[in-house]
């Protein structure tokens, strides 16, 4: 049984530079992503940690995030709660997003178009989540 | 004959491994590039602020990348969210990386709270760069201290930074400090974290 996830990829300065659906998901999701960006905002700086865990709760489901040194979010709406899966998924996604970043073309802070990179994430969620 | 050796050709850069390759770049190559860097800088500005600004823009987009590259590889996925450790992270990792050395000193400002100096008694960029009379105080270290704003940045510790010649006695090239002045923000997020 497929658990809903919405993964998005947010810059430093809260703009989303990926999205990413399992299924066909309403707004709502997004919305409650964006609402955990404040509580990301200060638990980021309490730690030196980059995996932060589930941050926050709306219904059943649940937000986990991961804080990279650039301090670009990765945010997952899930509602299962295999956290060594997520924290795998995270760092996967995290080496796909520095090859990303290396490009010299690239512009940090704006949206990741690479169909190729779209393709490995949703592969990636369908094996770790 | 060029390129004889055999790599591993991938489709994508998606697909290339992260770890850390061959460490060593010609310097001869880097020295040829970065005068090109320059030179072609120079016929595109009026003047010498200009100049700076644009090696600082080059330079803050190779830090950028450079940090999360960094944490990502030699400090095994920790952020920084202290003043001195992301300062003695630019001293000695990012230093080693990109020089092969660490700094030569790291200094607290004796007059400003918010300011701290890195010091090189030979920096990298400016070794083969002489700066004629007429260009006043321009310094090419401008793009390393570019690379430091970039990463101060990037961890979220904006800064002014700048790079100055200061004349030593006993040397016969002036030393290079690359001069960090934070924002007010950091400081008092800094007071804040105790």
């Amino acid at each position: 049984m497929t658990s809903t996830a919405c993964f998005i990829i947010v810059s430093r300065n809260d703009i989303p530079i990926y999205e990413a659906e399992r299924e066909d998901a309403a707004q709502l999701h997004q919305f409650i992503l964006h609402a955990a960006l404040d509580i990301v905002q200060d638990l980021a700086w309490t730690t030196s940690a980059m995996f932060l865990k589930a941050i926050d709760k709306f219904n059943d489901l649940m937000v986990s995030v991961y804080v990279t040194a650039g301090h670009t979010r990765f945010m997952l709406l899930h509602d299962s709660r295999n956290e060594d899966g997520i924290k795998s998924f995270f760092q996967e996604v995290h080496e796909l997003y520095i090859k990303i970043l290396l490009n010299p073309l690239y512009l940090p802070g704006s949206r990741i178009t690479s169909s190729h990179f779209d393709t490995k994430v949703r592969a990636l969620a369908r094996k770790c989540l | 004959m060029i390129g004889a050796g055999k790599i591993k050709q991938y489709s994508n850069i998606l697909e290339k491994p992260l770890n850390k390759g061959k460490q060593e770049v010609s310097l001869s190559a880097f020295a040829f590039l970065f005068s090109e860097l320059v030179q072609y800088n120079q016929t595109q500005v009026d003047n010498i602020a200009e100049l700076e600004r644009r090696l600082e823009d080059a330079g803050y987009a190779v830090g950028a990348r450079v940090l999360e590259l960094l944490c990502h590889r030699d400090k095994g996925n920790r952020r920084e969210t202290r003043l001195l450790g992301i300062l003695s992270f630019v001293h000695s990792t990012v230093w080693k990386v990109l020089f092969g050395k660490v700094a030569d000193s790291l200094e607290k400002g004796t007059e400003h709270e918010d300011e701290y100096m890195i010091s090189e008694k030979d920096l990298l960029v400016n070794k083969f760069i002489s700066v004629p009379k007429d260009m006043g105080t321009f310094n090419c270290g401008a793009f390393v201290a570019g690379i430091v704003r970039g990463v101060l940045d990037g961890a979220g510790f904006p800064a002014v930074v700048t790079a100055h010649f200061v004349p030593m006695e006993g040397l016969q090239r002036p030393r290079t400090t690359i001069l960090i002045k934070f924002a007010e923000e950091v400081l008092q997020r800094e007071a804040r974290l105790g």
